[in-house]
């Protein structure tokens, strides 16, 4: 993974720290060329890859990829998987069975041959493939080497305990995708553990990182723990905690963990983009030396 | 530890069985709901109990709490079953299909002294929280207006019924978004007694509104407009807010900020003659296992204290969402005079 990772938030009117910047946000993305011009930006600054949602604007994005693809040679995306609102505001209207069948491609009797919700019924982790082919459709040729479940779904599955579930994931991510399977989460050590209790060993986990402690459940002491003791692969996102802190400030936090890999990160300007990258680029990964 | 139970897995009710199943203070020791699709989920990759008799559940598992997240025309069956039987009550909101079941369950409640709480959430967001202690301390002197918004995008075309198409049953806008508004409104500012000039609107819906705007007058005699639409695609999801207006100033408030416009300084209160920013990075209440945002731990994480300490909570009674179902009533009756 790259040390800087371009992140989506700020096209989709996704804002932690204020509703009002999150709507002057969409008026200024209404049009995907806003998206497109920001994405050049950041490859013009030495940027090659992109994590975003599975958002239906995004599927725009990528066709415009395939269509330019000596602009976009050495470029991946991080897909992360689903763009939550879309089912929890199905899930409010529909309910789940009318969400399933809203989502699952094609006619969910005929997707299952015989017995159709019946056959589901006894089949989550087909039903969970059949999504995931859903979501990765408008990835279609374009490099995904790494591909994430959103927070929403990660930590629904911790809570309820149903770890079997994350291995599914890991091994159909690897197998039908060939990719690395990432995870978001907003409880990070909790994850860690629930995952190493199925067998998966040294996971790409991307967690809130940030001075103030901001989103990081469980505690900061207990993140920092994990981070300078365990094995896996850490993205640090809300490196900023939403604004609150000063981006050099923010930066040099990580610089104390080696293991952090990567920082993903959202801006609206070139500008912003290019600080906020020389940070990432001074401070992680250098040597620090215990005393 | 804790013996929690939850009845309706629906997306309120999965949300708070992951809340549950992540609380270090508590067992979740079964759940129980009608679909089978989602009981051989939790059959398959889980260790948790299932039922599809909420009576029976309770009978078998004797829990010490049970959270009912159903579609509102069942929690007054479902709720008063557990309160009969000695288990403290989660309910989902909006409580009650009529203020009279609720006051019955919240006397109830009371009679047997069980901790009872609703899941009016905004109240465990920071801002909300400021703004009400803002409002204690008299920073805006006398208040003026106030309106209270909510705009998301539930329903924005036209589409199949489910129950939430039905007014009887609590579907519709007024009950699931409205509620948390009035709710909102009645702990913050003041309880509201008249209800003036209402319109329902149907937007996309058949049979229920999908839009309401309200004038309220509380029982201070201040008045204020409610302003609810969830068929509005412009906001990615529910953005709920309050802005007060007083003599010295107007404040603000959603689950991100609380903006003040103060027209003299308050010292006491740290706030300067003009604007002054609070960020919900500085207020939100920190939590052990998080979900969809803090508020949805947080009102289980105290739901589960008040079990623990046998105490009731100053936050989201049965009493407080009875009356934010009285004042739902308040307006369906004023909305038949247009």
């Amino acid at each position: 993974m790259e040390k800087v990772l371009f992140g989506d938030n700020q096209f989709f009117a996704v804002n932690h720290l204020s509703d009002e910047k999150s709507r002057a946000q969409s008026i200024r993305f209404n049009d995907d060329s806003a998206i497109i011009r920001m994405l050049d930006q950041s490859i013009s600054l030495g940027i090659n890859t992109f994590m975003c949602t599975t958002h239906d604007r995004i599927a725009n994005i990528c066709d415009h990829i395939r269509k330019n693809p000596e602009g976009y040679k050495n470029y991946k995306i991080y897909p992360c998987m689903p763009y939550a609102h879309k089912y929890a505001n199905a899930v409010t209207e529909l309910g789940i069975v009318g969400t399933i069948k809203q989502y699952v491609p094609g006619n969910i009797f005929g997707t299952f041959a015989k017995g159709g919700l019946a056959y589901l019924n006894k089949d989550f982790i087909k039903l969970m493939e059949l999504l995931i082919d859903a979501e990765m459709k408008m990835f279609a040729g374009i490099s995904t080497p790494v591909i994430f479940i959103q927070n929403v779904l990660v930590d629904l599955i911790l809570g309820l305990k149903m770890y079997d579930v994350f291995a599914a994931y890991d091994s159909y991510i690897r197998k039908k995708y060939n990719s690395e399977p990432g995870y978001i989460t907003m409880n990070m050590p909790a994850l860690l553990d629930a995952l190493n209790s199925v067998g998966i060993e040294n996971p790409i986990i991307c967690s809130s990182i940030n001075k103030i402690g901001f989103r990081m459940s469980g505690g900061k002491k207990l993140y920092e723990k994990y981070l300078y003791e365990k094995q896996f692969r850490p993205i640090a996102m809300q490196v900023l905690a939403a604004g609150a802190l000063h981006p050099e400030e923010a930066v040099g936090y990580l610089g104390q963990f080696p293991k952090i890999e990567s920082v993903l990160f959202g801006a609206s300007t070139k500008a912003h983009i290019e600080e906020t990258r020389n940070l990432i680029e001074i401070n992680l990964g250098k040597k620090v030396f215990n005393s | 530890m804790i013996k929690g139970a939850i009845t309706g897995l629906g997306k309120m009710g999965l949300s708070h069985a992951a809340i549950v199943g992540g609380h270090q203070k508590v067992d979740m020791v079964a759940v129980c709901d009608t679909s089978s699709l989602v009981l051989n989920a939790f059959n398959k990759f889980s260790k948790v109990k299932t039922y599809t008799d909420h009576q029976k559940m309770i009978d078998v598992e004797k829990p010490d709490f049970v959270i009912i997240a159903t579609p509102t025309k069942f929690h007054y069956p479902m709720v008063k079953y557990a309160l009969e039987n000695g288990v403290h009550v989660f309910c989902e909101k909006p409580f009650t299909l009529t203020a009279v079941q609720g006051q019955e369950l919240t006397e109830l409640a009371v009679r047997n002294g069980l901790v009872n709480q609703v899941g009016f959430h905004n109240h465990f967001i920071g801002t909300f929280r400021e703004l009400k202690r803002l409002l204690r301390q008299n920073v805006l002197g006398d208040l003026v207006h106030f309106s209270g918004e909510a705009y998301g995008p539930v329903v924005t075309k036209e589409k199949v019924s489910t129950w939430r198409s039905s007014s009887a049953e609590g579907g519709g806008c007024l009950y699931d978004y409205a509620s948390h508004v009035i709710n909102l409104i009645q702990e913050i500012i003041g309880r509201p007694e008249k209800i003036q000039g209402t319109l329902l609107k149907s937007i996309y819906s058949k049979g229920v509104e999908d839009a309401v705007f309200s004038f309220l007058k509380l029982k201070s005699g201040l008045t204020g407009i409610l302003l609810v639409n969830w068929s509005d695609e412009t906001y990615r999801k529910m953005s709920t807010s309050l802005t007060v207006q007083g003599k010295n100033g107007k404040i603000v408030c959603d689950a991100t900020e609380v903006k003040i416009y103060l027209k003299k300084a308050v010292p006491p209160e740290n706030l300067e003659k003009g604007w002054t920013i609070k960020y919900i990075t500085d207020l939100a209440v920190p939590v052990d296992f998080y979900l969809r945002g803090e508020e949805y731990s947080a009102q289980i994480d105290h739901f589960v204290a008040c079990v623990e300490k046998n105490l009731q909570s100053p936050y989201n009674s049965f009493e407080q969402a009875m009356y934010t179902d009285s004042v739902i009533e308040m307006i369906l009756g004023d909305a038949k005079k247009y």
